[in-house]
Protein backbone atom coordinates (compact mmCIF):
# COMPACT_ATOMS: atom_id res chain seq x y z
CA UNK A 1 0.00 0.00 0.00
CA UNK A 2 1.53 3.26 -1.08
CA UNK A 3 0.88 6.58 0.59
CA UNK A 4 -0.33 9.35 -1.68
CA UNK A 5 0.15 13.07 -1.03
CA UNK A 6 -3.45 13.27 0.19
CA UNK A 7 -2.86 10.52 2.75
CA UNK A 8 0.28 12.27 3.98
CA UNK A 9 -1.56 15.56 4.40
CA UNK A 10 -4.38 13.79 6.24
CA UNK A 11 -1.96 12.03 8.60
CA UNK A 12 -0.14 15.28 9.41
CA UNK A 13 -3.34 17.29 9.97
CA UNK A 14 -5.09 14.64 12.06
CA UNK A 15 -1.91 14.09 14.10
CA UNK A 16 -1.73 17.82 14.80
CA UNK A 17 -5.42 17.81 15.79
CA UNK A 18 -5.02 14.90 18.18
CA UNK A 19 -1.84 16.26 19.77
CA UNK A 20 -3.42 19.67 20.34
CA UNK A 21 -6.60 18.07 21.70
CA UNK A 22 -4.41 16.23 24.23
CA UNK A 23 -2.75 19.56 24.95
CA UNK A 24 -6.15 21.03 25.84
CA UNK A 25 -6.66 18.32 28.45
CA UNK A 26 -3.17 18.15 29.92
CA UNK A 27 -2.17 21.84 30.07
CA UNK A 28 -2.13 23.16 33.60
CA UNK A 29 -2.67 26.73 32.48
CA UNK A 30 -6.19 27.35 31.23
CA UNK A 31 -5.01 29.97 28.72
CA UNK A 32 -2.71 27.39 27.15
CA UNK A 33 -5.64 24.96 27.01
CA UNK A 34 -7.72 27.53 25.14
CA UNK A 35 -4.89 28.20 22.68
CA UNK A 36 -4.45 24.46 22.09
CA UNK A 37 -8.19 24.36 21.39
CA UNK A 38 -7.64 26.93 18.61
CA UNK A 39 -5.03 24.62 17.08
CA UNK A 40 -7.38 21.63 17.36
CA UNK A 41 -10.17 23.54 15.62
CA UNK A 42 -7.78 24.68 12.89
CA UNK A 43 -6.82 21.03 12.42
CA UNK A 44 -10.47 20.03 12.04
CA UNK A 45 -10.91 22.85 9.53
CA UNK A 46 -7.90 21.46 7.66
CA UNK A 47 -9.58 18.04 7.49
CA UNK A 48 -12.70 19.70 6.05
CA UNK A 49 -10.54 21.38 3.41
CA UNK A 50 -8.85 18.09 2.62
CA UNK A 51 -12.27 16.48 2.06
CA UNK A 52 -13.20 19.25 -0.37
CA UNK A 53 -15.66 20.94 1.98
CA UNK A 54 -14.00 24.37 1.97
CA UNK A 55 -17.07 26.26 3.11
CA UNK A 56 -17.52 24.09 6.20
CA UNK A 57 -13.82 24.46 6.98
CA UNK A 58 -14.10 28.24 6.86
CA UNK A 59 -17.21 28.16 9.06
CA UNK A 60 -15.18 26.05 11.48
CA UNK A 61 -12.44 28.71 11.55
CA UNK A 62 -14.80 31.69 11.82
CA UNK A 63 -17.25 30.28 14.35
CA UNK A 64 -15.06 28.04 16.50
CA UNK A 65 -11.44 29.17 16.24
CA UNK A 66 -12.37 32.86 16.00
CA UNK A 67 -14.63 32.72 19.03
CA UNK A 68 -11.94 31.20 21.26
CA UNK A 69 -10.70 34.72 21.98
CA UNK A 70 -13.94 35.34 23.89
CA UNK A 71 -13.40 32.11 25.79
CA UNK A 72 -9.88 33.24 26.72
CA UNK A 73 -11.25 36.56 27.96
CA UNK A 74 -13.74 34.70 30.17
CA UNK A 75 -10.94 32.47 31.46
CA UNK A 76 -8.82 35.53 32.28
CA UNK A 77 -11.69 37.28 34.02
CA UNK A 78 -12.72 34.22 36.05
CA UNK A 79 -9.30 33.03 37.18
CA UNK A 80 -7.29 36.23 37.37
CA UNK A 81 -6.67 35.98 41.11
CA UNK A 82 -5.31 32.41 41.01
CA UNK A 83 -1.77 31.63 39.87
CA UNK A 84 -1.93 30.95 36.12
CA UNK A 85 -0.09 27.63 36.43
CA UNK A 86 -2.81 26.23 38.69
CA UNK A 87 -5.92 27.13 36.73
CA UNK A 88 -6.56 23.83 34.97
CA UNK A 89 -5.39 21.13 37.39
CA UNK A 90 -6.46 17.50 36.93
CA UNK A 91 -9.12 16.20 39.29
CA UNK A 92 -7.38 14.15 42.02
CA UNK A 93 -10.16 11.64 42.83
CA UNK A 94 -10.04 8.17 41.26
CA UNK A 95 -13.81 7.87 41.10
CA UNK A 96 -14.22 10.79 38.69
CA UNK A 97 -11.47 9.33 36.52
CA UNK A 98 -13.37 6.04 36.27
CA UNK A 99 -16.65 7.75 35.46
CA UNK A 100 -14.92 9.82 32.81
CA UNK A 101 -13.33 6.76 31.26
CA UNK A 102 -16.72 4.96 31.17
CA UNK A 103 -18.40 7.93 29.48
CA UNK A 104 -15.61 8.24 26.94
CA UNK A 105 -15.78 4.51 26.16
CA UNK A 106 -19.56 4.73 25.70
CA UNK A 107 -19.14 7.69 23.33
CA UNK A 108 -16.47 5.90 21.31
CA UNK A 109 -18.59 2.73 21.00
CA UNK A 110 -21.73 4.65 19.97
CA UNK A 111 -19.98 6.84 17.43
CA UNK A 112 -17.81 3.99 16.15
CA UNK A 113 -20.66 1.55 15.55
CA UNK A 114 -22.89 4.16 13.92
CA UNK A 115 -20.10 5.23 11.56
CA UNK A 116 -19.17 1.60 10.86
CA UNK A 117 -22.73 0.61 9.97
CA UNK A 118 -23.61 3.72 7.96
CA UNK A 119 -23.05 4.12 4.24
CA UNK A 120 -20.56 6.88 5.06
CA UNK A 121 -17.89 4.31 5.86
CA UNK A 122 -16.71 3.86 2.31
CA UNK A 123 -13.74 5.24 0.49
CA UNK A 124 -15.19 7.82 -1.87
CA UNK A 125 -13.50 9.89 -4.53
CA UNK A 126 -13.40 13.67 -4.28
CA UNK A 127 -16.93 15.15 -4.22
CA UNK A 128 -18.42 15.89 -7.62
CA UNK A 129 -20.14 19.02 -6.31
CA UNK A 130 -18.59 22.28 -7.46
CA UNK A 131 -21.02 24.74 -5.89
CA UNK A 132 -21.36 23.38 -2.36
CA UNK A 133 -22.35 26.78 -0.95
CA UNK A 134 -25.36 27.07 -3.25
CA UNK A 135 -26.54 23.56 -2.39
CA UNK A 136 -26.15 24.20 1.34
CA UNK A 137 -28.07 27.46 1.00
CA UNK A 138 -30.89 25.72 -0.84
CA UNK A 139 -31.12 23.05 1.86
CA UNK A 140 -31.02 25.53 4.75
CA UNK A 141 -33.38 28.12 3.30
CA UNK A 142 -35.53 25.62 1.38
CA UNK A 143 -36.24 22.18 2.81
CA UNK A 144 -35.11 22.92 6.34
CA UNK A 145 -36.02 26.61 6.59
CA UNK A 146 -38.27 26.15 9.65
CA UNK A 147 -35.63 24.29 11.64
CA UNK A 148 -32.99 26.82 10.56
CA UNK A 149 -35.04 29.82 11.65
CA UNK A 150 -36.10 28.15 14.91
CA UNK A 151 -32.45 27.54 15.73
CA UNK A 152 -31.71 31.20 14.99
CA UNK A 153 -34.52 32.38 17.29
CA UNK A 154 -33.33 29.97 19.98
CA UNK A 155 -29.80 31.43 19.83
CA UNK A 156 -31.21 34.95 20.01
CA UNK A 157 -33.24 34.00 23.09
CA UNK A 158 -30.13 32.52 24.69
CA UNK A 159 -28.21 35.76 24.09
CA UNK A 160 -31.00 37.92 25.48
CA UNK A 161 -31.33 35.58 28.47
CA UNK A 162 -27.60 35.74 29.13
CA UNK A 163 -27.67 39.54 29.06
CA UNK A 164 -30.59 39.65 31.50
CA UNK A 165 -28.91 37.13 33.81
CA UNK A 166 -25.68 39.11 33.73
CA UNK A 167 -27.18 42.55 34.26
CA UNK A 168 -30.13 41.63 36.46
CA UNK A 169 -33.65 43.02 36.08
CA UNK A 170 -34.24 46.47 37.55
CA UNK A 171 -36.62 46.45 40.53
CA UNK A 172 -39.73 48.53 40.04
CA UNK B 1 2.82 44.07 -20.40
CA UNK B 2 -0.53 42.68 -19.32
CA UNK B 3 0.69 39.09 -19.18
CA UNK B 4 4.23 39.56 -17.83
CA UNK B 5 3.72 37.72 -14.57
CA UNK B 6 1.47 35.02 -16.02
CA UNK B 7 4.12 34.37 -18.67
CA UNK B 8 6.84 34.08 -16.04
CA UNK B 9 4.74 31.58 -14.06
CA UNK B 10 3.90 29.59 -17.17
CA UNK B 11 7.53 29.56 -18.32
CA UNK B 12 8.72 28.45 -14.86
CA UNK B 13 6.29 25.51 -14.71
CA UNK B 14 7.04 24.30 -18.20
CA UNK B 15 10.80 24.59 -17.55
CA UNK B 16 10.48 22.54 -14.34
CA UNK B 17 8.38 19.89 -16.12
CA UNK B 18 10.91 19.74 -18.95
CA UNK B 19 13.58 18.97 -16.32
CA UNK B 20 11.64 15.77 -15.63
CA UNK B 21 9.73 16.90 -12.54
CA UNK B 22 6.17 15.66 -11.96
CA UNK B 23 3.60 18.41 -12.74
CA UNK B 24 2.33 18.25 -9.12
CA UNK B 25 5.74 19.14 -7.72
CA UNK B 26 6.16 21.86 -10.34
CA UNK B 27 2.89 23.35 -9.05
CA UNK B 28 4.15 23.10 -5.47
CA UNK B 29 7.39 24.90 -6.38
CA UNK B 30 5.40 27.56 -8.24
CA UNK B 31 3.23 28.04 -5.14
CA UNK B 32 6.32 28.47 -2.95
CA UNK B 33 7.67 30.98 -5.46
CA UNK B 34 4.41 32.92 -5.44
CA UNK B 35 4.40 33.11 -1.65
CA UNK B 36 8.02 34.22 -1.60
CA UNK B 37 7.16 37.01 -4.04
CA UNK B 38 4.15 38.07 -1.95
CA UNK B 39 6.17 38.19 1.27
CA UNK B 40 8.97 40.10 -0.46
CA UNK B 41 6.61 42.63 -2.01
CA UNK B 42 4.81 43.12 1.32
CA UNK B 43 8.06 43.71 3.19
CA UNK B 44 9.44 46.19 0.67
CA UNK B 45 6.07 47.89 0.35
CA UNK B 46 5.93 48.47 4.10
CA UNK B 47 9.14 50.51 3.86
CA UNK B 48 7.40 52.80 1.37
CA UNK B 49 4.18 52.86 3.39
CA UNK B 50 5.80 53.90 6.67
CA UNK B 51 7.68 56.68 4.89
CA UNK B 52 4.42 57.75 3.18
CA UNK B 53 2.49 57.66 6.46
CA UNK B 54 5.06 59.88 8.17
CA UNK B 55 5.12 62.27 5.23
CA UNK B 56 1.29 62.46 5.16
CA UNK B 57 1.24 63.01 8.92
CA UNK B 58 3.79 65.77 8.53
CA UNK B 59 1.80 67.39 5.75
CA UNK B 60 -1.41 67.28 7.82
CA UNK B 61 0.33 68.82 10.83
CA UNK B 62 2.19 71.45 8.81
CA UNK B 63 5.67 70.08 9.40
CA UNK B 64 8.20 68.40 7.16
CA UNK B 65 8.28 64.80 8.33
CA UNK B 66 11.45 62.76 7.72
CA UNK B 67 13.80 64.82 5.54
CA UNK B 68 17.43 64.05 6.45
CA UNK B 69 18.32 60.75 4.78
CA UNK B 70 18.11 60.56 1.01
CA UNK B 71 15.70 62.44 -1.24
CA UNK B 72 12.66 63.63 0.82
CA UNK B 73 13.93 61.51 3.70
CA UNK B 74 13.13 58.32 1.81
CA UNK B 75 15.99 56.29 3.32
CA UNK B 76 14.81 57.02 6.88
CA UNK B 77 12.65 53.88 7.08
CA UNK B 78 15.50 51.76 5.70
CA UNK B 79 17.78 53.08 8.44
CA UNK B 80 15.06 52.42 11.03
CA UNK B 81 14.63 48.86 9.76
CA UNK B 82 18.37 48.21 9.98
CA UNK B 83 18.33 49.52 13.54
CA UNK B 84 15.42 47.23 14.46
CA UNK B 85 17.13 44.22 12.88
CA UNK B 86 20.28 44.70 14.94
CA UNK B 87 18.57 45.34 18.28
CA UNK B 88 18.87 42.91 21.16
CA UNK B 89 15.96 40.48 21.49
CA UNK B 90 14.62 41.28 24.96
CA UNK B 91 12.18 38.87 26.59
CA UNK B 92 11.07 40.12 30.01
CA UNK B 93 11.54 37.52 32.76
CA UNK B 94 7.97 37.45 34.08
CA UNK B 95 6.29 36.74 30.73
CA UNK B 96 4.52 33.60 29.54
CA UNK B 97 7.57 32.87 27.37
CA UNK B 98 6.23 30.59 24.65
CA UNK B 99 3.08 32.64 24.02
CA UNK B 100 5.10 35.85 24.12
CA UNK B 101 7.46 34.50 21.48
CA UNK B 102 5.00 33.00 19.02
CA UNK B 103 2.35 35.75 19.12
CA UNK B 104 4.09 38.07 16.61
CA UNK B 105 4.87 35.13 14.29
CA UNK B 106 1.24 33.98 14.25
CA UNK B 107 0.11 37.55 13.68
CA UNK B 108 2.28 37.97 10.59
CA UNK B 109 1.36 34.50 9.26
CA UNK B 110 -2.36 35.29 9.54
CA UNK B 111 -1.91 38.63 7.77
CA UNK B 112 0.10 37.12 4.93
CA UNK B 113 -2.46 34.32 4.50
CA UNK B 114 -5.08 36.95 3.61
CA UNK B 115 -3.31 37.48 0.28
CA UNK B 116 -4.04 33.95 -0.94
CA UNK B 117 -7.39 34.88 -2.48
CA UNK B 118 -6.86 38.50 -3.55
CA UNK B 119 -6.89 38.83 -7.34
CA UNK B 120 -3.88 41.06 -8.07
CA UNK B 121 -4.64 41.25 -11.76
CA UNK B 122 -6.52 39.31 -14.38
CA UNK B 123 -6.23 35.59 -13.43
CA UNK B 124 -3.62 36.52 -10.82
CA UNK B 125 -5.04 35.21 -7.55
CA UNK B 126 -2.82 32.60 -5.88
CA UNK B 127 -5.88 30.44 -5.17
CA UNK B 128 -9.07 31.09 -7.12
CA UNK B 129 -11.26 30.01 -4.22
CA UNK B 130 -15.03 29.70 -4.69
CA UNK B 131 -15.66 31.18 -1.26
CA UNK B 132 -12.81 33.71 -1.41
CA UNK B 133 -14.60 36.55 0.33
CA UNK B 134 -15.65 34.27 3.18
CA UNK B 135 -12.06 33.00 3.45
CA UNK B 136 -10.84 36.58 3.84
CA UNK B 137 -13.28 37.30 6.68
CA UNK B 138 -12.77 34.06 8.59
CA UNK B 139 -8.97 34.04 8.36
CA UNK B 140 -8.96 37.73 9.29
CA UNK B 141 -10.89 36.90 12.46
CA UNK B 142 -7.91 34.86 13.70
CA UNK B 143 -5.77 37.97 14.19
CA UNK B 144 -7.83 38.76 17.31
CA UNK B 145 -6.39 35.68 19.00
CA UNK B 146 -2.85 36.74 18.15
CA UNK B 147 -3.36 40.14 19.78
CA UNK B 148 -4.80 38.40 22.84
CA UNK B 149 -1.77 36.10 22.98
CA UNK B 150 0.51 39.14 22.91
CA UNK B 151 -1.53 40.88 25.58
CA UNK B 152 -1.71 37.88 27.90
CA UNK B 153 1.84 36.65 27.32
CA UNK B 154 3.34 40.05 28.19
CA UNK B 155 2.01 39.76 31.77
CA UNK B 156 1.51 43.51 31.93
CA UNK B 157 -1.63 45.45 32.85
CA UNK B 158 -1.41 47.80 29.88
CA UNK B 159 -0.92 44.92 27.48
CA UNK B 160 -3.88 42.98 28.87
CA UNK B 161 -6.14 46.04 28.82
CA UNK B 162 -5.11 46.80 25.25
CA UNK B 163 -5.75 43.19 24.22
CA UNK B 164 -9.18 43.18 25.91
CA UNK B 165 -10.09 46.39 24.12
CA UNK B 166 -8.95 45.10 20.76
CA UNK B 167 -10.95 41.88 21.18
CA UNK B 168 -14.12 43.77 22.11
CA UNK B 169 -13.61 46.15 19.22
CA UNK B 170 -12.68 43.59 16.58
CA UNK B 171 -15.50 41.17 17.44
CA UNK B 172 -18.07 43.99 17.44
CA UNK B 173 -16.90 45.41 14.13
CA UNK B 174 -16.65 42.05 12.38
CA UNK B 175 -20.46 41.98 12.21
CA UNK B 176 -21.03 45.26 10.28
CA UNK B 177 -17.97 44.40 8.17
CA UNK B 178 -19.45 41.09 7.04
CA UNK B 179 -22.98 42.48 6.69
CA UNK B 180 -21.86 45.41 4.55
CA UNK B 181 -20.18 42.97 2.16
CA UNK B 182 -23.39 40.95 1.78
CA UNK B 183 -24.92 43.64 -0.46
CA UNK B 184 -22.06 43.19 -2.93
CA UNK B 185 -22.38 39.41 -2.73
CA UNK B 186 -26.14 39.61 -3.35
CA UNK B 187 -25.72 41.72 -6.49
CA UNK B 188 -22.87 39.72 -7.98
CA UNK B 189 -24.33 36.39 -6.83
CA UNK B 190 -20.93 34.94 -5.90
CA UNK B 191 -18.40 34.74 -3.09
CA UNK B 192 -15.57 34.32 -5.58
CA UNK B 193 -13.52 37.53 -5.71
CA UNK B 194 -12.70 37.12 -9.41
CA UNK B 195 -16.42 36.76 -10.22
CA UNK B 196 -17.17 39.86 -8.15
CA UNK B 197 -14.59 41.80 -10.19
CA UNK B 198 -16.14 40.50 -13.43
CA UNK B 199 -19.61 41.58 -12.23
CA UNK B 200 -18.36 45.18 -12.02
CA UNK B 201 -17.52 45.25 -15.72
CA UNK B 202 -20.10 47.96 -16.47
CA UNK B 203 -20.60 49.68 -13.13
CA UNK B 204 -18.46 49.81 -9.99
CA UNK B 205 -20.23 48.61 -6.86
CA UNK B 206 -19.37 51.81 -5.01
CA UNK B 207 -22.08 53.46 -7.12
CA UNK B 208 -24.62 50.69 -6.51
CA UNK B 209 -23.75 50.21 -2.82
CA UNK B 210 -22.54 53.58 -1.44
CA UNK B 211 -23.94 52.87 2.03
CA UNK B 212 -22.26 49.48 2.14
CA UNK B 213 -18.96 51.07 1.10
CA UNK B 214 -19.08 53.65 3.91
CA UNK B 215 -20.08 51.02 6.50
CA UNK B 216 -17.31 48.74 5.27
CA UNK B 217 -14.79 51.54 5.43
CA UNK B 218 -15.63 52.49 9.02
CA UNK B 219 -15.72 48.86 10.17
CA UNK B 220 -12.43 48.14 8.39
CA UNK B 221 -10.75 51.08 10.12
CA UNK B 222 -11.82 49.59 13.44
CA UNK B 223 -10.74 46.06 12.43
CA UNK B 224 -7.31 47.40 11.53
CA UNK B 225 -7.03 49.16 14.91
CA UNK B 226 -6.17 52.36 13.08
CA UNK B 227 -6.95 55.89 14.18
CA UNK B 228 -9.46 57.28 15.00
CA UNK B 229 -10.29 53.80 16.34
CA UNK B 230 -6.87 52.91 17.76
CA UNK B 231 -8.12 52.46 21.31
CA UNK B 232 -6.22 49.15 21.76
CA UNK B 233 -2.93 51.03 21.36
CA UNK B 234 -3.95 54.43 22.74
CA UNK B 235 -0.39 55.61 23.40
CA UNK B 236 -1.38 58.30 25.88
CA UNK B 237 -3.20 55.93 28.25
CA UNK B 238 -1.88 52.42 27.57
CA UNK B 239 1.74 53.13 26.49
CA UNK B 240 1.39 50.86 23.45
CA UNK B 241 -1.43 48.49 24.39
CA UNK B 242 -0.68 44.86 23.61
CA UNK B 243 2.76 45.76 22.21
CA UNK B 244 4.07 47.48 25.36
CA UNK B 245 6.61 44.79 26.30
CA UNK B 246 7.76 44.09 22.76
CA UNK B 247 10.92 45.57 21.32
CA UNK B 248 13.32 45.04 18.46
CA UNK B 249 12.41 42.60 15.74
CA UNK B 250 9.37 41.13 17.54
CA UNK B 251 7.82 44.56 17.77
CA UNK B 252 8.76 45.18 14.14
CA UNK B 253 6.86 42.03 13.16
CA UNK B 254 3.68 43.44 14.73
CA UNK B 255 4.25 46.70 12.91
CA UNK B 256 4.84 44.85 9.66
CA UNK B 257 1.69 42.78 10.17
CA UNK B 258 -0.43 45.86 10.82
CA UNK B 259 0.66 47.43 7.54
CA UNK B 260 0.24 44.07 5.79
CA UNK B 261 -3.35 44.01 7.01
CA UNK B 262 -3.82 47.60 5.86
CA UNK B 263 -2.71 46.73 2.33
CA UNK B 264 -4.84 43.56 2.27
CA UNK B 265 -8.01 45.33 3.43
CA UNK B 266 -7.43 48.23 1.01
CA UNK B 267 -6.93 45.75 -1.84
CA UNK B 268 -10.15 44.00 -0.79
CA UNK B 269 -12.03 47.32 -0.81
CA UNK B 270 -10.64 48.10 -4.27
CA UNK B 271 -11.64 44.63 -5.47
CA UNK B 272 -15.17 44.77 -4.10
CA UNK B 273 -16.15 48.38 -4.66
CA UNK B 274 -13.77 49.99 -7.18
CA UNK B 275 -13.86 47.40 -9.93
CA UNK B 276 -10.72 45.49 -8.90
CA UNK B 277 -8.11 45.13 -11.63
CA UNK B 278 -10.41 46.47 -14.34
CA UNK B 279 -9.46 49.71 -16.04
CA UNK B 280 -8.47 51.13 -19.40
CA UNK B 281 -4.96 51.50 -20.96
CA UNK B 282 -2.80 50.25 -18.08
CA UNK B 283 -2.21 46.54 -17.30
CA UNK B 284 -4.54 45.01 -14.72
CA UNK B 285 -1.91 44.53 -11.97
CA UNK B 286 -1.02 48.23 -12.15
CA UNK B 287 -4.67 49.22 -11.78
CA UNK B 288 -5.16 47.21 -8.60
CA UNK B 289 -1.98 48.76 -7.13
CA UNK B 290 -3.18 52.28 -7.98
CA UNK B 291 -6.64 51.68 -6.51
CA UNK B 292 -5.19 50.07 -3.38
CA UNK B 293 -2.90 53.07 -2.83
CA UNK B 294 -5.84 55.44 -3.35
CA UNK B 295 -7.79 53.70 -0.58
CA UNK B 296 -4.75 53.59 1.69
CA UNK B 297 -4.34 57.35 1.26
CA UNK B 298 -7.93 57.79 2.48
CA UNK B 299 -7.14 55.59 5.50
CA UNK B 300 -4.12 57.79 6.31
CA UNK B 301 -6.12 60.97 5.72
CA UNK B 302 -8.74 59.78 8.25
CA UNK B 303 -6.13 58.69 10.80
CA UNK B 304 -4.39 62.07 10.90
CA UNK B 305 -7.61 64.13 10.73
CA UNK B 306 -9.84 62.76 13.48
CA UNK B 307 -9.09 62.55 17.21
CA UNK B 308 -9.41 59.18 18.95
CA UNK B 309 -12.96 58.43 20.12
CA UNK B 310 -13.98 57.05 23.51
CA UNK B 311 -14.27 53.27 24.01
CA UNK B 312 -18.00 53.23 24.90
CA UNK B 313 -18.80 55.54 21.97
CA UNK B 314 -16.85 53.17 19.77
CA UNK B 315 -18.90 50.16 20.86
CA UNK B 316 -22.25 51.92 20.61
CA UNK B 317 -21.33 53.18 17.13
CA UNK B 318 -20.97 49.57 16.02
CA UNK B 319 -23.99 48.03 17.75
CA UNK B 320 -26.49 50.88 17.56
CA UNK B 321 -25.60 52.57 14.27
CA UNK B 322 -23.55 50.46 11.88
CA UNK B 323 -25.27 47.09 12.38
CA UNK B 324 -28.83 48.48 11.90
CA UNK B 325 -27.71 50.47 8.85
CA UNK B 326 -26.08 47.46 7.26
CA UNK B 327 -29.16 45.28 7.98
CA UNK B 328 -31.42 47.87 6.32
CA UNK B 329 -28.99 47.99 3.41
CA UNK B 330 -29.30 44.21 2.97
CA UNK B 331 -33.11 44.38 2.93
CA UNK B 332 -33.16 47.31 0.47
CA UNK B 333 -30.60 45.58 -1.79
CA UNK B 334 -32.72 42.42 -1.84
CA UNK B 335 -35.84 44.44 -2.67
CA UNK B 336 -33.94 46.36 -5.35
CA UNK B 337 -32.68 43.18 -6.99
CA UNK B 338 -36.23 41.75 -7.06
CA UNK B 339 -37.65 44.97 -8.54
CA UNK B 340 -34.99 45.02 -11.28
CA UNK B 341 -35.70 41.39 -12.07
CA UNK B 342 -39.44 42.06 -12.16
CA UNK B 343 -38.90 44.92 -14.59
CA UNK B 344 -36.93 42.49 -16.71
CA UNK B 345 -33.46 44.11 -16.58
Amino acid sequence: MSITINDGVFIIISGLTIVSALGVVFSRNIIHSALFLVLAFLGVAGIFFELGAGFLGLVQILVYAGAISVLIIFAIMLVMNVEAEKTNLPNPSLKTHLWGACLALLLIITLGTSIWRSELFQVLGPPAVSDAVGLLAELMLGNYVVAFEVAAVLLLLAVVGAIILARGVEEE
Amino acid sequence: MEHWFLNIAHWLTSWLVSLGLAPVWAEVILLVGQWTCIVGIITLNVLVLIWLERKVAGFMQQRLGPNRLGPYGFFQTIADTLKLLTKEDIIPSQTDKLIFKIAPMFFIIVSVMLYAVLPMGQDMAVVNLNVGLFYFISVGSLSTICLLMAGWGSNNKWSLLGAMRSVAQMISYEIPLAFSLLGVVMISGSLNLSDIVQAQHNLWFILLQPVAFITFFIAATAELNRGPFDMPEAEQELTAGAFTEYSGMRWALFFLAEYTNLVAVSALAATLFLGGWQGPFLPSWLWIILKTYLIMMVFMWLKWTFPRIRMDHLMSLSWKVLIPISLVNIVLTGAGIEIFRWMGW
